[in-house]
Order: structure tokens, then C-alpha cells, then sequence
């Protein structure tokens, strides 16, 4: 099905089962353990063998010697492979730096080999024993020296586009504004730290392998395991029915699956690998560290004039920059603009992409930058946001937003708060102890097409089965792709089986840059439509007139059980969504609020959140259950970026150093209180057939620095380096007796 | 993971004996830090001689009107003793501020005592370290030290004892009992159990080789107001920035230690002369000579403003 016209009509707009709150269908699963992750699945167990990765000790330098007949002897050892056993192995699309490294070492903790083993005892402990020597060199880990030297970069999700976005004259406007705001915001290095880890099991079958793992993009990670492996895709089968977490550190190929197909391939047996904690920092990929310089330049009416945003990271040779100035080409108004992206080379582990990738961190800086700007110009940092709203691309004035609330997420936002009780004065409300703060920040996400493939059965027996290679990642797929069938089909949903994660089914979007929901179940909509095509002509309906509902086509004045079409035999429909120039035409984005009350203990320094809100506006909402779950999430992965997540580079060694889950802090229950999202009506007509666009992502966009301007407002101290932790202000923070 | 073998104890003396005699083998109680350390080989162990069924699990009331805690109470059972919370609030409250419920439940008392740090270069074998292997140099010193120690180091060593519950108890001046292989018994004032760097930071305490920790006795309480005030990044389930375990009588005088900032609970009796005086003064003297780095030189003005708070509610 292409769409390329806005959508119509149709029958999801009944939304008697879509957009209804529906538990997770696969919760009870997961409560019960039952639900079978990668490292989890059973039927192999007699024959599995275990892997455990090696990883290089130094972060950049060759490999001398690699000393493996100790761990070779080890009791229970069947296999290791090193990259000169592994032979020739080609590298992903999707990987900068090659999964099995050697002799060049490209990063701290880059694989470089796998030890097979009876027992996965016996493969830790032969993994110990694999002696290496290295010739360690000079690396590049600075991210603020490296860019000194480092060129323009070209943002990979606008591709082509010019190296520096351009409207007006920013640097003449700039100068010439009224009122100015000039200034620098750094974002750390991030860890997806979800809480699976990675891992897989393969098995070979003479020249075909399958692999059970734990991946959001099913297809990308068989593409580039055949790509790595040099083998025929056809050959390769992925199997990923529940992940659990990925935030995407899973979208690619990673070393626990590569390696248990060489391992597997090596020791004769399927062989199953799990990255342990410690590992996982430095072998997966992060969210990059960024360097943002903003300016912006306003009339004494608070209008802006120029807006510039120039933002700075550093990957691997070959990678790509983390675009955080994307939301600033879209959110504001101001007809003098400039972005611009730098990239740096790094020899620290590679970066990618992790939960909203760009806008999260240029949004944790624009958004303060705001905030400056608005107190600079005496505004309400509401009203500020009010006043430089645009209804059109900025950049592209003839291009209008499909659907933009911003205003109205920010004005029902402020109410439903209490936000006028904020006192723009900051430092100035005391709750004991404690300095209580009012944060805001805009939440913006763009929405992204994505072609997807379902399938769609109609069994003998009435019951409908789902079949896409679409992954859930704790997000609720399972159950709105349920929904989606169920509303289309005309039957409950508990009539409908969704199976997903499989590269066997259709390929689909998959699950990543909040583009999973719409896309996926606008797939299934489409193989909906190919089977309910399918049924009315089995039954001697008009496709066109037939009304599937209550488990039965009407049409005319017949109405016969749906069941009766798959009588003589089964039915079913397979189509994918693919997408023509709407989302050219029309800007395609989510936007939304948030806000923040926080206290800072005027003693110490520690941030406490005291309750958060989230008005979101992102196309029609499927299930508010699972929706809420997303936004909620995503909020609490912002405080953590706002309060205390950072990779801490050692700059000598160049590694991260907190890399296990007790230096690398994320929220705990008791850090993140009361929390409330709204969802706005809204059904985006140019978005797909669903009229849905993504929320797992905006959730997360701006939350972060609505923490800052909270801080802020509390203790008159601005923090532009993020993470905002005490010793950044302790000195700032009023004197004690 | 190093292959080891395990064995249980029949008797306190007869598991120090088995350790003191079989080169490797180490005490195994509740296992939350040494089984995380076996399996990053940190701690590599030949023989595990399991101490947890060996009658050290009460708390008894001494002839002093002290508690004798033994050293298989675990952290859950006594940060909820009655007496404890009625007598010792400061350690109630040091211990739940530490580490998560689940780990509570089977973390022991002399475990506790004698937890590892968690200076992140410790955990990772790639990198020097002094006390893995004595001699091999610090990577700490001049990496990221912004978790790692101000004063009570060395420049061979900047970690920190990681603890809450022993600030608690040096705060109460505990003593900690043991036994040998031999059958003696020595009581060690905790003062004297933890060690200060110095050119040696693989010894961390007191104890002889196979030496086993039996109980800790408290003497009997000492009234006042009792705080356990705990500064880190999240607000649970995190090791301190600062600590601050302080009991402030009626009248002004008090204790006050600190943890997270020194190689081991760290309270200077002098300076707490000076504690009518206010937190700087008080923090001043605690910390003369301290060594802090530029990530973690902000350890000073927090314990002080800490104990500010502390001292600002024991007066209301």
C-alpha cells in the first residue's frame, strides 16, 4: 500500500478497540518469566556450548601475540577464535568499528576473541586465560581538543544537505539584535545500560545459521551478520520475540552475535553468548558527547532574529555526528539561522544512536538557551515559546507542519501545573531545607517514515494471526499491533495472536527512533486491508462496503460470520505500508511540554524531583496504556541524563570508566516521584493510515533541561554541563553556619 | 572466575584454621562482595571455607549494657533489632542508607566491615593497581577520581572504604572480636581495624592471615540526637560522595565521622571538641592535611555543609 495521499476515512476511525487502553498482552509473560529472552530460549539446551568475549585491554594499538594454548588446555575448552581464525569477515552497514577486532586494536574492550567452552564457568575461566600482548599507541580521547582541528560535518539523517544551514544573514542579525544570548552546553557520553544485555545464541544447520538474540531491527542485524559472516542473507535467520530494553544500543549487529555464529561455527555446536555488565560500556556503542555553542539574538519585543546553533562530537574513524542541532532547524521562529555539525575523530568506543537520537541532547542545550533568553528579555518562558511559535518549517516557509500543538501543549501544560505559581525570581522558595524550583522546557521529536511488512492469517477456526518481523522492546508492539488487527478484522482482541521478531515474517520498520509504533501497525493496516479484500470476496461482499465488526462482515442487507470466509480453508493478506512525499511536503513532528517542581537541598546540593508533567502531541494515540508507559519511561531516562548518567572518560587510557551498573547511575524508584502525561486529541491525516506518529521518544526530548531550568529557578545557579551534579555549584549555593 | 573449591566450617576456630593453613582459601559469608570480585577476578580465591552456619548470628546483651552483634547478623536483622534503633540509631540509619533490601537481607555484619572499595580502576584488571598486586602502581591517580578519596590515602592509593554501617560504628567507638586457628581471641577497637594507605594499601585492616571475625560489640548507648546523613548522586541504591554519622548531646558536645571521603571510617576525636564551634571548624581540623584531587577537592565543602545540616536539626 502506498501512501501517498493524506488518509481518508477508514476504519480505525471507529477507534472502538485502537486508542483504548489494553494491557500488555505479553505482560503476564514477562511477570512470570515465562516470556523466552535470547539467552533464554531451551530447545538447544543438551547441545549448547558457551561463548565468553575477550576484550582488548588498551583502546588503541596491535595486538603482538595472542597466547592461547593455556586457555586451549583449559578443562572444557572446545573452541576460541581470534580474528586470524576467523578469517577474512567483512563489516556491517550499520558498524563503524568491526566487531572482532585484531591485530589493530580500534577501541577499550573491542572483541578480539571468543572462548567456547562445555560450561559457561568454564568459559570465563578459560577466557582468562587467553594471554595478549599488545603495542599500545597514542589515541585521540579528548573531545574538546579533537575538535579544535576537527571539519564540518554533514547531519546523516538530512543527507544530502549542505555542511552549514543557512537562512538570512545570522551573523549580521546577531550583531544587530536587541537583547543576545551566547552560550556553550556540553552533554556527556551516555550508556544505553538497558536491562538485558546483549545476547545471543546461533546454531548452524550445514550453511545455515540461525541466531536467537536480542535486536530492535531484525533485518539490519541479518543483513549485516551475512554481510560480516560473507554469506547469503537467505542463509541467516533471526529470531527476536522479546527484548528487554535497548534504547538503541540494539538497532545493529553487535559482537555477541557475530560471535556465536564464529564460536558456533568453530566448536561444531550451537553456542550461546551474553555480554557480562562490565563489558558492555565500552564493546556496544554510546550516545556521543557533545560541544554546543548557541546564540540567539531577539527584538526588545521578545521576537528572535537570529538563531544559531552549532554543535560538536566525536566517533571512530568513519562514524558519524551526533545531530543535535536537527530540533533547532524546526522548533522556533527567527529568520536569520545558522547550524552547523562538527565531527571529530575519536579512538574511544564507537557512538551511535541512543533514544532519540540528536534531538535528546540538542534539546537538553536549546532548551536552556531558551530559558536564558526568556529571563534575559524579562518574559515568562511559556509566553517566550508562545510568541516564536511557527506554523511552517523555518527554513522552508512553504512547507507547513502536518500537525503542530506546541502552543497548546505548552498553555494546557502551564495550567494543568499550576505554573503560575512559579516565582520568576529565582532562589527565592524555601520548603525547609530545601530550594523549590519550576522548570519548562518544549519537547520536540521528529516523526520518521518507515516502510513495513505484515502478514495477516484468517485461520479456519475465526482467529487472526499476526505475523511482521517487528520487534518489541518493552514498548507495547505486541498489543497495538493486536489492536490494529483486531479493530480492522472486526473481532476482540483477544482473538488475534501477534507474532513478531522473526526474519522469517515480513520485514518491518522495526524498533527504533520512535518510528516503530506508527509504521509497524500502519503495516499491519495495510495486510488488514489485502485480507479483508480477501474475505469479502470469499463471502460475496463489496471489499468497499463491508463493515467488519463483532466478528462478522455486513454488507447490503447480508451478514455472514467472519469465520465462514477461512471455512474451506485458511485466508491471508501480506502488504507493507510504503510511503510517497507527504512527509516531504508537510513537516512531520511531535511536540510537547514538560514541566518540573525539584527541590535543592540548600545544604548539600542534591536535586530531588518532586513531580513532573508531560502534555504530548504526537498524531493519534493507540493505546494510552502502553503510550503512558513510553512517555513515563522516557522521562525518567531524562532525569537520569539531567542528574547523574555520564561515561566518564579516562582521557590517558581512553576508556569509560564507570563501566558497570554501580558507577554508571541511572534513576531508582525512590528518584522519580509523581509523574503525569497528557495526550493531546490529535489524528495526523498526513502521518499513514493510523494517523499515529511516535511518542516513545519526545518524552525524553527536553526533559532534561526542564530539569536545569527547574535548578535554576530554585538556586539561581545555571548549569550548562550536564550532568548537573553538586560539585558543579556547591560553591554557588548560599552560605551555612 | 577462578576454579575453587568450597567447604563448610564446623566451628568458628576451625575455619580460621583451614584459612590460616591453605594458601587461597578465604572466608565465604554472605558473598555480596567477594562473589561479585571472584567473577571479574579480583578476588581469586583457591578454597572457600563458608562460615554462615557456624551460631554467629545473634545479638546479645553484654555485662557493659553493650550489644554483641555476631558477625553473621545480617545488615536487614540488625537495622531492625529494637534495641538497635531504640540505643544506636545512627547505625539503623547508616545501614539502610546502605547498599538495596535484597542485598541487606545477605550481606553480614563483618562482611560489611570488611567490603572492598569501589574505586572503579580496582574493578578493572587491565589497570594498575597497588592493591591487587602490590606494587604494580595506582591508575586512579591522575584518571577519574571524582568517587575516590581526600585524606587517609597515599600516593600509592587514593581509594575509599566504601561503607556506611562501620562509620556508624566507629562513630560508637565498637570492638571488633575475633579468633585464630590457635583458638585466641583478640578484641580489636575499630579505630585500629581499618588502615590508612600508606605504602601498603593490600592491607586494609587489622587482621592476621585466617583471623576470623566473630562479633562486634557495642558499649552501651550513648544518648543524644543521632544522625546518619547521606549525600550521593541518586537518592538510593548509591555509594556516598560524603557521609556524615554524628550523635549530638544535649548539650552541645557530640561525635561526628565521615565516610566516603578516606581509606577508612574517618573521625578525629579532636575535631570534634570543636563541634560547638560549628562544621567548618569541626570539618577543618578533620581534614588537615587531606589530599584531595581537582574532581573531588568539592568532598570538603559538602562534609562540612553536611555536617552544617546535621548540627543545625541537632539544635531544633
Amino acid at each position: 500500500m502506498k501512501f501517498a495521499t493524506p488518509a481518508g476515512a477508514n476504519p480505525i476511525d471507529r477507534m472502538a478497540i485502537v486508542g483504548r487502553a489494553h494491557p500488555r498482552i505479553d505482560g503476564p509473560l514477562k511477570t512470570t518469566g515465562t516470556a523466552p529472552y535470547a539467552y533464554e530460549h531451551q530447545h538447544l539446551e543438551s547441545k549448547l556450548a558457551y561463548g565468553c568475549i575477550v576484550g582488548a585491554a588498551v583502546a588503541k594499538g596491535r595486538i603482538t601475540a595472542i597466547r592461547v594454548h593455556e586457555a586451549r588446555d583449559a578443562p572444557g575448552v572446545l573452541a576460541i577464535v581470534t580474528a586470524q581464525e576467523a578469517g577474512k569477515l567483512g563489516k556491517g552497514k550499520r558498524n563503524t568499528a568491526k566487531l572482532l577486532g585484531g591485530p589493530e586494536v580500534d577501541h577499550y574492550h573491542q572483541a578480539i576473541a571468543v572462548v567456547v567452552a562445555e560450561t559457561f564457568e568454564q568459559a570465563r575461566h578459560a577466557a582468562g586465560l587467553v594471554h595478549v600482548d599488545y603495542d599500545r599507541t597514542e589515541g585521540r580521547f579528548d573531545l574538546a581538543t579533537a575538535l579544535e582541528k576537527a571539519e564540518l560535518a554533514i547531519d546523516p539523517n538530512a543527507a544530502p544537505a549542505p555542511k552549514e544551514n543557512r537562512v538570512g544573514n545570522f551573523e549580521e542579525a546577531f550583531a544587530a539584535a536587541a537583547v543576545k544570548l551566547d552560550a556553550s552546553y556540553t552533554t556527556p557520553d551516555h550508556s544505553h545500560a538497558m536491562m538485558e544485555p546483549f545476547a545471543s545464541i546461533a546454531a548452524w544447520n550445514g550453511d545455515e545459521l540461525t541466531v536467537w538474540t536480542s535486536n530492535q531491527m531484525i533485518d539490519w542485524g541479518r543483513t549485516d551478520l551475512a554481510i560480516t559472516l560473507g554469506i547469503p542473507k537467505e542463509k541467516v535467520r533471526l529470531i527476536s520475540p522479546y527484548v528487554g530494553g535497548g534504547f538503541g544500543g540494539k538497532l545493529f549487529l553487535r559482537a555477541d552475535a557475530l560471535l556465536a555464529a564464529l564460536g558456533a561455527r568453530a566448536a561444531g555446536r550451537p553456542v550461546k553468548i551474553a555480554m557480562p555488565r562490565p563489558l558492555m560500556a565500552n564493546n556496544t556503542t554510546h550516545r556521543p558527547a557533545t560541544r554546543q555553542r548557541i546564540r540567539i539574538g531577539c527584538d526588545a519585543g521578545g521576537t528572535i532574529t537570529a538563531i544559531g546553533h552549532e554543535s560538536g562530537s566525536g566517533d571512530q574513524p568513519g562514524g558519524s555526528p551526533e545531530a543535535a542541532v536537527s530540533q533547532t532547524r524546526l522548533l522556533y521562529a527567527g529568520a536569520n539561522r545558522l547550524t552547523t555539525l562538527r565531527l571529530a575523530e575519536l579512538d574511544l568506543p564507537e557512538g551511535n544512536a541512543m533514544r532519540a537520537p540528536g534531538e535528546a541532547s540538542g534539546m537538553m542545550a536549546l532548551e536552556i538557551a531558551i530559558d536564558e533568553m526568556a529571563e534575559k528579555l524579562g518574559m515568562d518562558p511559556v509566553a517566550f515559546r508562545v510568541k516564536n511559535d511557527t506554523p511552517v518549517d523555518p527554513e522552508k516557509p512553504q512547507r507547513r507542519f502536518s500537525e503542530r500543538q506546541l502552543v497548546r501543549c505548552l498553555e494546557e501544560g502551564a495550567e494543568r501545573f499550576g505554573w503560575s505559581r512559579r516565582n520568576p525570581r529565582p532562589g527565592q522558595v524555601r520548603d525547609g531545607r530545601w530550594l523549590v524550583g519550576f522548570g519548562v522546557a518544549a519537547a520536540f521529536r521528529n516523526h520518521l517514515d518507515m516502510p513495513s511488512g505484515a502478514r495477516v492469517r484468517l485461520g479456519r477456526d475465526g482467529h487472526i494471526t499476526v505475523e511482521t518481523d517487528m520487534t518489541d522492546i518493552g514498548t507495547g508492539s505486541y498489543t497495538i499491533i493486536a489492536q490494529t488487527a483486531a479493530e480492522m478484522m472486526g473481532v476482540p482482541v483477544d482473538e488475534v495472536t501477534v507474532r513478531l521478531g522473526d526474519s522469517a515474517f515480513p520485514v518491518s520498520a522495526g524498533s527504533g527512533g520512535q518510528f516503530g509504533a506508527a509504521n509497524a501497525t500502519a503495516g499491519v493496516y495495510a495486510a488488514c486491508v489485502k485480507l479483508r479484500d480477501a474475505v469479502a470476496q470469499r463471502l460475496g461482499f463489496n471489499s468497499a462496503e463491508a463493515v467488519f465488526a463483532d466478528g462478522r462482515v455486513t454488507g447490503g442487507n447480508r451478514s455472514a460470520a467472519l469465520r465462514e470466509a477461512a471455512a474451506a480453508g485458511e485466508l491471508a493478506g501480506e502488504d507493507k505500508i510504503e510511503f510517497g512525499d507527504l512527509s516531504k511536503t508537510y513537516q512531520l513532528s511531535t511536540f510537547g511540554s514538560h514541566f518540573v517542581e525539584l527541590g535543592v537541598d540548600s545544604y548539600t546540593g542534591i536535586v530531588r524531583l518532586r513531580r513532573m508533567l508531560a502534555v504530548c502531541a504526537a498524531g493519534r494515540i493507540l493505546n494510552p496504556v502502553s503510550a503512558r508507559s513510553q512517555v513515563i519511561g522516557a522521562m525518567t531516562m531524562g532525569a537520569g541524563s539531567a542528574l547523574m548518567e555520564e561515561l566518564a572518560v579516562d582521557k590517558r587510557f581512553g576508556f569509560f570508566v564507570n563501566h558497570d551498573l554501580a558507577g554508571y547511575e541511572v534513576p531508582v524508584h525512590a528518584d522519580i516521584p509523581h509523574q503525569e502525561v497528557i495526550f493531546l486529541e490529535e489524528a495526523d491525516d498526513k502521518a499513514n493510515p493510523m494517523k499515529a506518529k511516535g511518542v516513545g521518544e519526545l518524552g525524553l526530548c527536553g526533559f532534561g533541561a526542564a530539569v536545569a531550568n527547574a535548578v535554576y529557578n530554585a538556586t539561581g545557579v545555571r548549569v550548562r554541563d550536564y550532568p548537573i551534579t553538586l560539585d558543579k555549584y556547591l560553591d554557588r549555593l548560599p552560605p551555612v553556619d | 572466575m577462578k576454579p575453587f573449591t568450597y567447604e563448610r566450617a564446623s566451628s568458628p576456630v576451625e575455619a580460621a584454621r583451614i584459612v590460616a593453613n591453605r594458601p587461597g582459601a578465604r572466608f565465604l559469608a554472605g558473598g555480596t562482595n567477594l562473589l561479585d570480585l571472584m567473577k571479574i577476578e579480583v578476588e581469586t580465591p583457591t578454597h572457600l571455607v563458608d562460615v554462615q552456619d557456624l551460631g554467629l548470628d545473634r545479638i546479645e546483651e553484654t555485662p557493659e549494657g553493650g550489644l554483641r552483634i555476631g558477625a553473621l547478623v545480617s545488615n536487614t536483622d540488625l537495622a531492625a533489632d529494637e534495641r538497635i534503633r531504640r540505643d544506636y540509631a545512627v547505625l539503623a540509619r547508616a545501614i539502610v542508607a546502605g547498599a538495596s533490601g535484597q542485598l541487606r537481607n545477605k550481606a553480614s555484619t563483618a562482611g560489611n566491615l570488611l567490603q572492598r572499595t569501589r574505586c572503579p580502576y580496582f574493578y578493572d584488571t587491565n589497570m594498575a593497581c597497588n592493591k591487587r598486586s602490590p606494587g604494580a602502581g595506582c591508575a586512579a591517580i591522575g584518571g577519574v577520581t571524582r568517587q575516590l578519596g581526600v585524606i587517609g590515602v597515599s600516593d600509592k592509593c587514593i581509594a575509599t572504604f566504601p561503607g556506611d554501617m562501620p562509620i556508624a560504628m566507629r562513630l560508637l567507638d565498637a570492638v571488633v572480636e575475633t579468633v585464630d586457628g590457635e583458638g585466641r581471641r583478640r578484641s580489636i577497637p575499630i579505630a585500629e581495624f581499618h588502615r590508612t594507605w600508606g605504602d601498603t594499601p593490600h592491607v586494609e585492616t587489622a587482621l592476621h592471615p585466617g583471623e576470623l571475625v566473630t562479633a562486634v560489640t557495642l558499649p552501651a548507648p550513648l544518648g543524644g540526637k543521632h544522625f546518619y546523613e547521606k549525600v550521593r548522586d541518586r537518592a538510593s541504591y548509591a555509594f556516598a560522595l560524603v557521609s556524615v554519622a554524628a550523635v549530638i548531646q544535649p548539650d552541645g558536645s557530640g561525635r561526628v565521622a565521615f565516610g566516603g571521603v578516606a581509606s577508612k571510617p574517618w573521625r578525629v576525636e579532636e575535631a570534634e571538641a570543636l563541634i560547638p564551634l560549628g562544621a567548618a571548624a569541626v570539618v577543618a581540623r578533620a581534614f588537615e592535611g587531606a589530599t584531595p584531587t581537582d574532581d573531588n577537592a568539592f568532598k570538603l565543602p559538602l562534609a562540612m555543609r553536611a555536617l552544617a545540616f546535621v548540627l543545625s536539626q541537632a539544635k531544633s
